[in-house]
């Protein structure tokens, strides 16, 4: 990707759509990591709630370890362990790997609080309309717990985008590691890291808004 | 009809059902009273199978409810059930509150469980609020609202569980008038209440519990002019 960039010292024009693309990649992994690590995280978060053993005493500690080990290093560790184990993964799905296990180990705190927050006479007055466990969890808990933990999972959201750029120190070429090699050329940090800074919020501002839109429509 | 034969229920080491019997025939209502705590709720929740029992036998028209075979999303079917705290889904419509088990439940087409969410709300009085959100209405509206998500399964069975203990005042008249409506439509009904009036009036039975027990039932005149245990006079003197 490197080469594609000409070797000028000013920042430029394509610079700035080195990063663009860059942002692109941002958006790509945490994307994918946020969605799947949200389907984990409501799946582990189902299992904490309707606490078995096995979730107790095994799943719960290992998401404390994943939430608690920071990232950076968990990144490593993965990148560095994963070939010997026989995965042989690039720097994105290594980055998708860990984010996803992160991501969902955060959610699953997050969907357990909304499947408690629907509270048992909600769902007792479900099922004794006759629906199963099953549509009472589709129909009653997700949407309804599911908007009460909404704010909590956008904060989630939000987080995990800003902690993809830690994902540079595997060498993908997301907006953060593209400033680092940006800077590196120009020597113009201040500028570069304030145009980063800006895609950071420009990704991350319209899902606030959006957000914040959506509560209010629920709220009504 | 339902018939419930000595029943035990109970939490951990708490008795709260002691040995109930019980039938209730097709088109009677049955309206049941008793101090808190003496195991009300608790029956109407055993009957349709959302607690489980540890002795004895609850039929609804023949089947036993608490049987293993038995399936009991299918039986609840038959038993509506409206709870103190109505429980509207916060996050759907009026219409789509009554018309969402018709359709996941009962299968019907959209258009079908749409037509019978309408029939039921305009039968409980809500036909003008079908857009609103269950939040925009008061609690009289919301139990209402309970009402018809109940009969928009076509139960055969309404449990009532205090259905206007938790209302103002002011909003306890529109919930018993829906009530005494079904009764006289002939909806077998079997009702926990602290409304004597409604009692009085509406049912073809009265029966007082006293800790897990059926201390006495009878007809609301026996009940309420002329009971034959102690215990029931005492508890109706200091209610009113
Ligand atoms: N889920 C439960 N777990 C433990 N105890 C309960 C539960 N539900 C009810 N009880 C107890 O059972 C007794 C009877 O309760 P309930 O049936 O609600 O009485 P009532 O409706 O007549 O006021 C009470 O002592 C109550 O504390
Ligand atoms: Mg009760």
């Amino acid at each position: 990707m490197e080469q594609t960039v000409q070797f000028f010292s000013g920042f430029n024009v394509n610079d700035f759509l080195f990063l663009g693309e860059a942002a692109g990649r941002t958006l790509l992994i945490s994307f994918v990591s946020i969605a799947l690590g949200t389907l984990l995280g409501g799946l582990f978060g189902w299992a904490l709630y309707e606490g078995k053993l096995f979730a107790t005493f095994a799943l719960a500690p290992v998401l404390d370890v994943f939430r608690s080990v920071p990232l950076i290093i968990q990144l490593v560790l993965f990148y560095n362990f994963a070939p010997i184990v026989g995965l042989r993964l690039d720097p994105f799905m290594s980055g998708v790997a860990v984010l996803t296990i992160y991501t969902a180990a955060l959610v699953a705190n997050v969907a357990r609080g909304g499947i408690e927050a629907v509270g048992q006479p909600m769902r007792r007055a479900a099922r004794s309309l006759g629906m199963t466990y099953w549509q009472d969890l589709r129909y009653v808990v997700l949407p309804i717990g599911g908007r009460a933990v909404f704010p909590s999972w956008v904060g989630v959201a939000l987080g995990v985008m800003k902690d993809s750029a830690l994902v540079s120190v595997l060498g993908y070429v997301e907006l953060l590691k593209a400033s680092q090699i940006l800077i590196t050329r120009t020597q113009e940090p201040f500028l570069i890291l304030a145009f980063a800074g800006a895609f950071y919020f420009a990704l991350s501002y319209p899902i606030s808004l959006y957000a914040d839109k959506l509560e209010r429509r629920w709220a009504q | 009809m339902i018939e419930i034969s000595d029943l035990y229920k109970s939490f951990g080491d708490l008795q709260v059902l002691k040995g109930i019997n019980l039938q209730v025939e097709k088109g009677e209502v049955l309206s049941v009273i008793g101090a808190s705590g003496s195991g009300k709720s608790t029956l109407l929740y055993c009957i349709n199978g959302l607690e489980p029992i540890q002795k004895g036998s609850i039929k609804v028209d023949g089947v036993e409810v608490h049987a293993k075979d038995t399936d009991l999303n299918k039986l609840r079917q038959k038993l509506g059930m409206v709870f103190q705290q109505w429980n509207s889904f916060p996050h759907l419509t009026v219409l789509e509150n009554v018309a969402l088990a018709p359709r996941i439940v009962r299968k019907l087409p959209k258009r079908d469980a749409r037509d019978v969410a309408l029939k039921q709300l305009e039968h409980v009085g809500l036909g003008d609020k079908i857009e609103s959100y269950p939040g925009a209405l008061s609690g009289g509206q919301q139990q209402r609202l309970a009402i018809a998500r109940a009969l928009a399964m076509e139960p055969e069975y309404m449990l009532f569980d205090e259905a206007t203990s938790a209302l103002d005042p002011e909003l306890v008249g529109e919930v018993l008038d829906t009530m005494r409506l079904l009764a006289e439509e002939g909806m077998t009904m079997i009702c926990v209440t602290h409304e004597m009036g409604f009692a009085r009036d509406v049912s073809d039975r009265v029966a007082f519990f006293h800790e897990g027990l059926i201390e006495e039932i009878g007809p609301p005149k026996q009940i309420f002019g002329d009971a034959r245990s102690e215990r029931t006079k005492k508890f109706l003197s200091k209610i009113r």
